[in-house]
């Protein structure tokens, strides 16, 4: 078997936020194709660990590097680090004042240069993808929670990035919305995307993360196979923690 | 008897107020003339400077959310200054003090005095639209790889432009009222069109009368013109 490339490495990782300690020592790799499920109580830091995967957030100390390359917002045009590590949010974020189409085609064209007509098919082919072929030319006020979100990950897509983020993607959806966008990020992950997706459905974590995130207090305190640490979780907290949204 | 004196009597004053009133109109009417031409005047002061003072407005709105505390300083003093001072003395200023300057004629005079004055207020309106957009936009556009200014011109300011059009329609509203001032430097826009023929006429209440009937139908025409452009972009949002 060949050995998977590192997509990311984090080392020692701290955040603060004035006096709040909010990230302590973080370390994390994560390989080619891996799904890494976050999870962990409100406040623990897996927002912020996202942010910072993605210069949001800029870490106090330690290594974040990204495809083997070590990456200091000194010395790094974070924007182009930025076009390689798609990041999809709670609320969607989409543009308000542009169609589904005009998401989708904003990035490529204004920072990656692509000429319309290219990202005009290759945005087309996203929302076919994610199931939203007939909704090119909506509004996003128009679209229900679950297209919202499926076209937040058109719109990462369009970039062409190396790694996903997902930060609790289906929690602001209702319950029966939450399994299209769940599919959705199912098949990228069966095609190979790497992933770092923060959320409370377990089954996902189970059925399509490689890899099981612990947080509490800003720290990692158990990591493993998702079926593994939902049977026995070495740790106490996590225990309880698994209880408490099981 | 009484009754009848009575009834005479009103019918008397309803009769000289039809009369006064037909007088009126024919002022109205013999007047529209000049009352036109001096229309005409008020729409041009009021389109020009309230273009410049959109380009003001923006810019020092620009300047309070750039972080550069010296922009900051330099958009805060102009608001402070505007606000502190009567919009007649600001035109006053500019009209005696540009002359030492560059000779202004009255026209560009008072254009600047009004540009100067609503820029503050277009500033103020689009700071607070702009502060206004979602936090969460800005970050979907760092995420996707976007500059600063890239995501400002594409993402920030349309959606806060469409956000300002009502408060920035009541300005433009405030704006061409507040064109009359200019009339005090010798411009004979609507406001000193009815000034020069109540004087000339020894009538002054029928000739303002007259020109509060023309801000009326102008204002009223602005305001069906802000409600259409929002429904129109309430449609797309
Ligand atoms: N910009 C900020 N400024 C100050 N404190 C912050 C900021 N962002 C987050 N925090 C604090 O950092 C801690 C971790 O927050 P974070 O959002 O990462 O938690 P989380 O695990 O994502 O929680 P949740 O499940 O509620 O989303 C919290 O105590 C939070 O209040
Ligand atoms: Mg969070």
């Amino acid at each position: 078997m060949s050995e998977k490339q590192d997509m990311i490495r984090i080392e020692k990782l701290n955040k603060f936020f004035g006096d709040l300690h909010v990230l302590k020592d973080i370390d994390i790799t994560v390989k080619e194709s891996d799904v890494v499920v976050l999870v962990g109580a409100s406040g623990s830091g897996k927002s912020t660990l996202l942010r910072c995967l993605n210069f949001l957030e800029l870490k106090n100390s330690g290594t974040i590097t990204i495809e083997g390359e070590q990456i200091e917002p000194q010395t790094h045009d974070l924007n182009k680090v930025r076009e390689r590590v798609g990041m999809v949010f709670q609320h969607f974020n989409l543009f308000p004042h542009k169609s589904v189409l005009e998401n989708v085609i904003e990035a490529p064209i204004h920072v990656k240069g692509i000429n319309k007509a290219q990202a005009v098919k290759e945005g087309k082919e996203l929302l076919d993808k994610v199931g939203l072929g007939d909704k090119y030319d909506v509004y996003p006020s128009k679209l229900s929670g679950g297209q919202k979100q499926r076209v937040a990950i058109a719109r990462s897509l369009a970039m062409k990035p190396d790694i996903m983020l997902f930060d609790e993607p289906t929690s602001a959806l209702d319950p029966e919305l939450v399994g299209e966008v769940l599919a959705t990020m199912k098949q990228l992950a069966e095609e190979g995307m790497t992933m770092v997706v923060v959320t409370h459905e377990m089954g996902f974590a189970r059925e399509v993360g490689d890899w099981l995130v612990y947080m509490h207090e800003g720290r990692i305190v158990e990591r493993g196979n998702p079926g593994e640490v939902f049977e026995n979780p070495k740790e106490k907290r996590t225990q309880e923690f698994l209880k408490s949204i099981l | 008897m009484c009754a009848n004196i009575l009834r005479a009597f009103t019918f008397h004053k309803e009769l000289s107020s039809l009369l006064a009133i037909i007088d009126f109109f024919k002022t109205f009417f013999s007047s529209s003339d000049l009352f036109l031409q001096g229309l005409w005047l008020t729409v041009q002061l009021t389109a020009a400077s309230l273009i410049i003072a959109f380009f003001i407005g923006l810019l020092f709105a620009l300047f309070k959310i750039s972080n550069i505390k010296i922009l900051d300083g330099i958009a805060d003093v102009y608001i402070w200054v505007v606000r502190g001072t009567p919009l007649i003395v600001q035109i006053f200023v500019l009209f005696y003090g540009l002359y030492e300057i560059v000779e202004l004629n009255a026209f560009w005079a008072g254009t600047a005095g009004l540009a100067f004055h609503n820029g503050a207020y277009i500033a103020e309106i689009i700071r607070g639209s702009i502060q206004s957009i979602d936090k969460g936009q800005h970050e979907a556009g760092r995420s996707l790889g976007m500059k600063r200014g890239l995501m400002m011109r594409r993402i920030v300011l349309p959606q806060a432009f469409r956000r300002a059009i009502p408060s920035l329609g009541n300005q433009f509203i405030i704006g061409l009222k507040d064109s009359s001032l200019v009339s005090f430097i010798g411009m004979q826009e609507l406001f000193g069109v009815s000034n020069t023929q109540g004087s000339n006429n020894y009538d002054f209440l029928t000739y303002y009368l007259i020109v509060a009937i023309y801000y009326l139908v102008i204002v009223l025409i602005l305001t069906l013109i802000v409600r259409k452009v929002e429904r129109k972009l309430a449609e797309s949002d």
